[in-house]
């Protein structure tokens, strides 16, 4: 049953645009696959390591203006889609590296601030770099992909295609980590840095190692985010992105990978499919009653309300998470029964 | 030469000084016990050799290598183990698991190796397991290996820690306060323990809250009070010696 279950749905996920031929819907199904990938990303750093890692989004952002840079008319550079994917992974890595050398050494809360801090100033030198990042407008025309003569476009399905393809290799990716020295390593820093250093673990490596690769994953999501799209601007990348892609992992259930696939599709469709979908309807709903109100409505700006109100359920009824790794689990429910862990000796 | 070497190590924490003028052997294949009471500064003596804390003075010098200042994972890596006093095993890990990051210092595989799990991972992955398996199997901890550390009964977490440390291959092991809040039988068994550890060929540094407790099984005892040395020697000459005794009993017992 194990088994069998992830691949029914895989084989469930690959008929998706056989049977739901609506265009808005698969690009919303596709634009969840991104924010999985987010939450991919942030969890390896969250989830795994335990580093509370704010202003994610800026790695998102990196990914997408590199490829924005090097596949659009802006410069008149047109690199192919493709290899882009690992470069502009590469860079989002790279800035993960040089934020994390200095701030990984500080403690927690101190991290926290510091790529809370990073996450705004992207988008703010974006914005103001104008000459060429295009400012507040960002970067139109960007390449789509293409493959065997079969040019992307603007139809979502070959990129809903495409992120599942990239969320399965994913998953392989991660689970081999989990389960390896670096695995081991993120978590008993974890739980217990100074006792994973007497293990031989280099803690400061480890830590921008999952840093890093946890950018990474956000650069990818970039790239295939501005292709979508053909164009970015700076405000698909602020706090309020971060603040997305942490509820996600918050609602799945942080360090499981099921938990953060479900949390982020939960987030996601809701972003994407539902609550612009609703707007639809009440606005339909208003214009037909003559109700001045409903048929000027927009729910999704009422989208945070909706995260908080579903976060905060969550916090009382299942703090862990809807798919909690099973330490989660305990760690939440334990330290409430047993008190605190074991003080610090040396 | 010894092993390990202590030469007149201090180390002051503000006006206090926690470690003073420590001069101290380990040679091969001994147990040697540091002892004293509470704040003597025996941990501290632990913390300083694995770079919790650099020295203040004085030279610490593991098989010609000088640790001053090293940082803990590059202790390890030297051939150095320790256990805590106050149990820190990753508790939301298995048991299995723990032992197994306890071999990382020995491990090669890279990042990408893991995420690609190419078969020199794969290979070194099993070895590791399979070497972590010998050494729960040592402790009596087989039954529990698939356990979370923190769901082990107090003493089995005592014998894990040691279990985690060993999988380093050590030459050097120090252990501070394994019996510490077991049971008089636990620690009996426990100091068995330390002795086949030895026979593995694994000298030990041993800290120990009970004299009578070491007495036995040590080579050589060295009493720490308020961070001096007040005696070093053979267990018997130890036991006996008067300011040892004051230093347990008190000032006018
Ligand atoms: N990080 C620190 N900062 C300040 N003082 C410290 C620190 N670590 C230890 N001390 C002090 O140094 C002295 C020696 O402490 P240490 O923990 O080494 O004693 P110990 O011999 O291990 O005692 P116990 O038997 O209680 O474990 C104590 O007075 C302690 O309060
Ligand atoms: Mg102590």
């Amino acid at each position: 049953m194990k088994r069998v279950l992830p691949l029914v749905i895989i084989v469930a996920l690959a008929f998706v645009p056989l049977l739901d031929r609506n265009a808005s819907h698969i690009s919303a199904y596709a634009d969840t696959g991104g924010l999985v990938l987010l939450a991919f990303g942030l969890n390896i750093i969250v989830g795994y390591t335990g580093l509370l890692a704010l202003g994610f989004a800026a790695f998102f952002a990196i990914g997408a203006y590199t490829y924005a840079f090097l596949a659009s008319p802006q410069f008149g550079i047109h690199l192919n889609f493709w290899p882009m994917i690992g470069v502009s992974a590469a860079v989002a890595g790279l800035f993960g590296l040089v934020l994390g050398a200095p701030t990984l050494r500080l403690r927690g809360d101190y991290l926290a601030i510091v790529t809370l801090g990073f996450g705004e100033i992207v988008p703010q030198v974006l914005q103001n770099l104008d000459k060429w990042t295009g400012g507040p407008d960002g970067i139109a025309g960007i390449d789509q992909p293409r493959l065997f003569g079969f040019g992307f476009g603007f139809n979502p399905v070959p990129y809903y295609y495409l992120y599942l393809a990239i969320i399965l290799v994913s998953l392989w990716l991660l689970n081999n980590l989990r389960h390896s020295r670096i695995g081991r390593s993120w978590m008993a820093i974890r739980e217990d840095e100074l006792a994973a250093a007497h293990m031989g673990i280099n803690t400061t490596t480890a830590k921008l190692a999952a840093f890093s690769l946890g950018a990474a994953f956000a650069g990818v999501a970039g790239v295939l985010f501005a292709a979508k799209l053909s164009t970015v601007s700076p405000s698909g990348f602020d706090f309020n992105t971060s603040v997305m892609i942490l509820a996600a992992l918050v609602l799945g259930g942080m360090g499981n990978l099921p938990g953060v696939i479900t949390g982020a599709v939960i987030i996601g469709l809701l972003n994407f499919l539902i609550l612009p979908q609703a707007t639809n309807w009440v606005q339909t709903l208003g214009q037909q009653m003559h109700i001045a109100v409903l048929a000027s409505v927009d729910l999704n700006q009422y989208r945070f309300l909706v995260y908080g109100i579903i976060l905060v359920t969550v916090m009382l009824f299942r703090p862990e998470g809807l798919i909690p790794s099973a330490t989660r689990r305990a760690e939440l429910h334990a330290e409430a029964s047993s008190g605190a862990p074991a003080q610090a000796d040396g | 030469m010894a092993l390990l070497e202590l030469r007149a190590l201090c180390k002051n924490f503000g006006g206090l000084a926690a470690v003073n003028n420590l001069t101290l052997d380990v040679q091969a294949g001994s147990i040697i016990s540091l002892i004293g009471p509470n704040g003597a500064g025996k941990s501290t003596v632990f913390n300083l050799i694995t770079g919790i804390y650099a020295p203040t003075g004085g030279s610490i010098v593991f098989e010609h290598r000088t640790l001053n200042g090293m940082r803990p994972d590059r202790v390890t890596a030297a051939g150095i183990a320790r256990t805590f006093q106050n149990i820190r095993l990753f508790s939301f890990m298995s048991v299995l698991e723990n032992v197994m990051v306890g071999r990382n210092a020995r491990m090669h595989a890279s990042i990408a190796d893991s995420a690609l799990r190419t078969r020199r991972a794969t290979r070194e992955d099993r070895e590791v397991e399979h070497r972590a398996r010998e050494l729960l199997d040592f402790f009596g901890l087989t039954s529990y290996g698939s356990e979370w550390a923190r769901n082990l009964p107090y003493g089995m977490q005592r014998r894990l820690e040691i279990a985690r440390a060993l999988a380093s291959d050590p030459r050097l092991l120090l252990l501070d306060e394994p019996g510490a809040g077991t049971n008089p039988a636990e620690k009996q068994a426990l100091m068995r323990l330390v002795q086949s550890v030895r026979e593995r060929g694994v000298t030990v540094l041993l800290i120990e809250h009970d004299m009578h407790l070491v007495m036995g099984i040590s080579d050589a005892v060295h009493v720490l009070d308020y961070g001096e040395q007040i005696a070093c020697g053979p267990p018997d000459r130890v036991r006996h010696d008067p300011r040892v005794i004051e230093a347990y009993l008190g000032k006018g017992a």
